[in-house]
């Protein structure tokens, strides 16, 4: 909330103060939570797409609707520590969900107007693309053609995931992430 | 305010050249990003192995109740194999014992017992595009890369990179895993090249030598990197008659792994000899 709102507004205590400030938090801590629950040792089938899916999902979700709270060194840490846990080459998760970040940030305005559909739709193919482009880089990176099905794979784990976190989110955003709610 | 308005508009394009900055200092300083990866797996693995056990009751638990279904079954199989078994037993203690007496004759001189320690896996630490798992050790480990990892049955793969509190095993159906191998039938010598699938590949045979299906293959000590004869798998042929292994380790389910000290520095992954060398240069 800030000062151009005319209204009245409770007065600003330090406990309020900390209290906005975890609600502007919530959307990286989260993030960064599911990151490191999807790396614990459930062995779940395809558990390490699963992770990166989980990253770009959150990422694109609050870069599209709430990109004051992800902004890009938030994106940055999450592809890094998504990076450092998964055991891949550094840096080809921060690029893809940096690529994500900036896509989301140029369209948000005509994409939030459109509804979830639209959205979901962006996010598809997004996911997609950035799976091939982490595909190639690591590719490039480890100078051998790794196989691209758990690319595909992990672009299709994306998709169907989306919307299964946009519920939860959705929720989130309008309650405990709202720092007007301080 | 312009001034932060500016910098707010390039904080983007800065991270996104960073980032490519990040994938080339990675490339370039493979110990750098590999002190880093150990660092964070250093920092996760006792939560790592706190989560294990309970999870582990759970696996079990569902592994239970699926097992409950084809109970029946199962006892009959076991009975008829334990029936095989108990014949084959005789024969192996009345080899055992023969070999015994020859060696004796021959003076042979005995390999030395290797050193092992038992060890924990706590986590997948394969990602994407690697089969890999990761090991919570003690804070005082002895552990060394090039040890070689073995579960119950069998080979599982080699230490490559090690913190101080957690080793991570490179196994051998990840892409980059080559590991000598006899026959041991035609006690011809092979590769055994992972593929990231479940079964790694054989590549690399002598002419004549032509893997047989349902032959057993074993390490062999060529490039002093194994010990020989340590049991890899069965070898199976493909629908596409490739000829492939299937690990007597039971590399989708790991709990605990073995990792014996052999000795052996024929093959030392290259971040392990740059350590070395800037070791010495201190």
């Amino acid at each position: 909330m800030d000062d151009r709102t005319p209204g009245i507004r409770p007065r600003q205590t330090v406990g309020r103060r900390l209290d906005a400030m975890a609600r502007w938090a919530f959307p990286l801590a989260m993030t960064v939570a599911l990151v490191l629950i999807t790396s614990a040792p459930f062995r779940l089938p395809g558990q390490a797409e699963l992770q990166n899916a989980a990253a770009l999902a959150c990422v694109w979700f609050w870069s599209v609707f709430r990109p004051l709270s992800m902004p890009p060194p938030a994106v940055f840490l999450v592809g890094l520590l998504a990076d450092l846990l998964d055991f891949a080459p550094p840096g080809v998760g921060v690029v893809t969900l940096l690529v994500a970040h900036a896509v989301a940030l140029r369209w948000r305005r005509s994409l939030t107007r459109q509804g979830f559909l639209m959205i979901w739709l962006a996010f598809v193919t997004m996911a997609i693309a950035l799976a091939a482009v982490q595909w190639l880089l690591t590719s490039m990176l480890t100078l051998r053609l790794v196989p691209l099905g758990p690319a595909l794979f992990q672009a299709m784990l994306a998709a169907g995931l989306y919307p299964l976190l946009a519920v939860l989110l959705a929720r989130a955003h309008r309650t405990i992430a709202e720092p007007a709610n301080a | 305010m312009p001034l932060r308005q500016a910098l707010s508009k390039l904080t983007l394009p800065i991270f996104m050249v960073a980032s490519f900055g990040l994938m080339l200092l990675g490339k370039a300083d493979a110990l750098l990003a590999e002190r880093a990866r150990m660092a964070v797996a250093d920092a996760l693995s006792p939560l790592y192995a706190a989560l294990a056990e309970p999870l582990s009751v759970v696996h079990r638990g569902i592994e239970g109740a699926q097992h409950l279904a084809t109970l029946h079954e199962e006892n009959a199989r076991l009975r008829e194999e334990n029936d095989r078994l108990r014949r084959w037993q005789a024969v192996a203690l009345a080899l055992d014992a023969e070999n015994a007496t020859l060696k004796a004759q021959l003076r042979w001189i005995p390999d030395p017992a290797p050193s092992f320690l038992t060890a924990r896996v706590v986590a997948d630490a394969g990602g994407v595009y690697a089969r890999a798992v990761l090991l919570s050790l003690g804070p005082n480990h002895s552990v060394a890369r090039g040890q070689i990892a073995l579960d119950d049955r069998g080979l599982v793969g080699r230490v490559t990179e090690l913190g101080t509190r957690s080793a991570r095993v490179l196994l051998l159906t990840d892409m980059n895993s080559r590991v000598p191998v006899t026959l041991e039938g035609s006690r011809g010598r092979a590769i055994l090249a992972g593929t990231n699938g479940p079964r790694p590949r054989l590549i690399y045979w002598a002419e004549g030598t032509q893997p047989a299906e349902g032959e057993r293959v074993v390490t062999s000590a060529e490039a002093n990197a194994f010990p020989p004869g340590l049991p890899v798998g069965v070898v199976r042929y493909s629908t596409s008659n490739v000829p492939e292994v299937v690990p007597f380790a039971q590399l989708d389910r790991l709990e605990v792994v073995r990792l014996f000290d052999y000795g052996l520095k024929g093959v030392i992954p290259p971040e392990a000899s740059v350590a070395r060398q800037s070791e010495r240069r201190r």
